[in-house]
């Protein structure tokens, strides 16, 4: 008989990892299975990780995981050719405990957060593909690894498979994602002396900073270029919707260029050198792409699950969040031993319940609108730039004239109805 | 500064399989029904290069972020994980 185990999950990201260490606090016997040579070397993001979510995890890991900076200023920039209109906020408080978020190298993270769950008790394997799941009556008993004599028994198989969620489509819980549910998304890690970064950012050793860039860094596309401080490097990045990189005909490696060879960006990386390159897909089809999350003996989570909030570049909390109530789901189900859907979907409840199921909600129609009327991103970014160029360039021309010039160039296409159309539309799928 | 696509992957460590993990189901398919190619545009790490009467693949070279698989519009990618511990390994972020 194959060794069994109370849990497997499968995938060491942070959804993963996550439910493997609250599972095996809780006494539970698990196994963590990773298909890279060590858990993150498969795992990408822009590097953004929140404190909150990661705290009701482990309380006070700052003190000890390998983090980068606590961000203390996020940027935002509205970028036209050789202008850009931008928005920001500092806060010193975000720099001390117990601190807002952090900058984070996914491959050093991931790996120290994987062997704290292995401090827990739970069993690691790496470099071990899950096939399948294997299904008897209808549940999900265990998992098929590429392994030799591969088979492995469980009462409850978790899924933190990541965006390309293969193992929840061959359930059937959901179909392929379409090209406009996920965004493509390159980045590199240029390194830079921390004393250079420091000058440029206007911070110091223990201060980091986020800028988000849309408008003319993805060319018009839907979706933002960003650059995030680490210690001694910085994150460069840019991603659209895959649908956006397809129709515009863009490789991605190139529109990457693009951004770092921009007049507003080139100054901040200049003398930077790339140290790696890094693709991924983000899975930003929101609220309405969000799968079956459960099934008898089956529980779906994190990037799998499609649980990012692309307006915020939200991903690694809802995993976390997700990982961890699935493995409180699994604790109650062992209380009864009754590993059923009926039972796991106090799972599917409480991510609806959470901050994940009414953020989700919140913007559900967002990138859909968004993808539907290019005009946000094409047009009235540019729009704001000349607005702001024509307003504080002195000319001699009155105040009021520079007014009526401005509004004319909104309402010039489409007229004043078609920007509060607009303006209107926006609102409403932020609201 | 790592400009060109050739120069960005140079950097990125691979511990390739001797086995491919992805497979054009059928070349025609790309022949004759699928006039712009796009994966040989998209695919972030060029690993798709029309060749005049077929697809080659480029799989060493790939990040397994799954675009080809979902942006082809003919569904003509079989798509699976490279062998537990091949394929891309990321060192930092």
């Amino acid at each position: 008989m194959p060794e069994k185990f109370d849990v497997i999950v499968v995938g060491a990201g942070p959804a993963g990892t996550s439910c493997a260490y609250t599972c095996a606090k809780n006494g539970l016997k698990v196994l963590l299975i990773e298909r890279g040579e060590f858990p993150g070397a498969k795992n990408v993001m822009g590097g953004i990780l929140y404190r909150k979510q990661m705290e009701e995890i482990i309380p006070e890991f700052w003190k000890e995981a390998p983090l980068e900076r606590p961000v203390v200023e996020q940027r935002f920039w509205f970028l036209d050719k050789e202008s850009m209109v931008t928005t920001s906020y500092k806060a010193l408080e975000w720099g001390k405990e117990p601190f807002n978020n952090f900058t984070v190298l996914r491959a050093k993270f991931d790996k120290w957060f994987a062997s704290k769950a292995v401090e827990q008790g739970a069993v690691l394997i790496n470099e071990t593909v899950v096939l399948e799941c294997i299904v008897e009556d209808g549940k999900v008993v265990g998992v098929r690894t590429d392994r030799p004599d591969g088979d492995v028994y469980a009462d409850v198989v978790v899924l933190a498979d990541g965006v390309n969620s293969l193992l929840a489509k061959s359930l059937g819980f959901h179909k392929e994602w379409k090209p406009e549910e996920v965004a493509l998304t390159v980045m590199e890690v240029m390194k830079l002396p921390k004393k250079v970064i420091n000058e440029r950012f206007n911070v110091n050793d223990d201060q980091g900073v986020s800028v988000e860039i849309f408008g003319d860094s993805t060319k018009g596309a839907l979706g933002t270029a960003f650059l995030y401080t680490n210690k001694d490097s910085l994150n460069i990045g840019v991603g659209t919707t895959l649908s956006g990189m397809i129709k515009k005909k863009m490789k991605p490696y190139e529109l990457l260029e693009y951004v770092k060879e921009h007049p507003m960006i080139k100054p901040y990386i200049d003398g930077a050198e790339t140290e790696e390159y890094l693709a991924h897909l983000i899975p930003e089809g929101g609220y309405n792409s969000v799968p079956k999350l459960v099934g008898d003996g089956v529980i779906v989570t994190g990037d799998a699950a499609q649980l990012v909030n692309a307006i915020h570049r939200e991903g690694s909390n809802m995993a976390m969040t997700s990982g961890r109530l699935a493995a409180e789901t699994i604790m109650r189900a062992k209380e009864s031993e009754d590993y059923s859907e009926r039972t796991l979907d106090y799972y599917r409840t409480a991510i609806y319940d959470s901050f994940i199921g009414k953020d989700l909600k919140k913007y559900k129609d967002a990138t859909h609108v968004f993808e539907e009327n290019p005009q946000y991103f094409e047009q009235y970014i540019p729009l704001m730039n000349r607005a702001m160029g024509t307003f504080f360039t002195v000319d001699g021309t009155p105040k009021r004239e520079k007014q009526s010039k401005i509004i004319k160039s909104f309402t010039g296409k489409n007229g004043r109805l078609g920007v509060a159309k607009d303006l209107y539309r926006a609102w409403r799928v932020v609201k | 500064m790592a400009k060109t696509v050739e120069e960005k992957q140079y950097l990125v460590r691979f511990r390739c399989d001797t086995k491919s993990h992805l497979e054009i189901k059928d070349h025609n398919v790309c022949m004759t029904q699928c006039p712009d190619k796009d994966c040989t545009i998209f695919c972030p790490a060029e690993v798709y290069k029309w060749e005049g009467d077929r697809m080659f693949v480029g799989y060493e070279g790939c990040h397994e972020c799954g675009s080809c698989r979902i942006g082809c519009g003919f569904d003509n990618i079989k798509w699976e994980y490279p062998k537990g511990g091949h394929g891309i390994v990321f060192r930092l972020a």
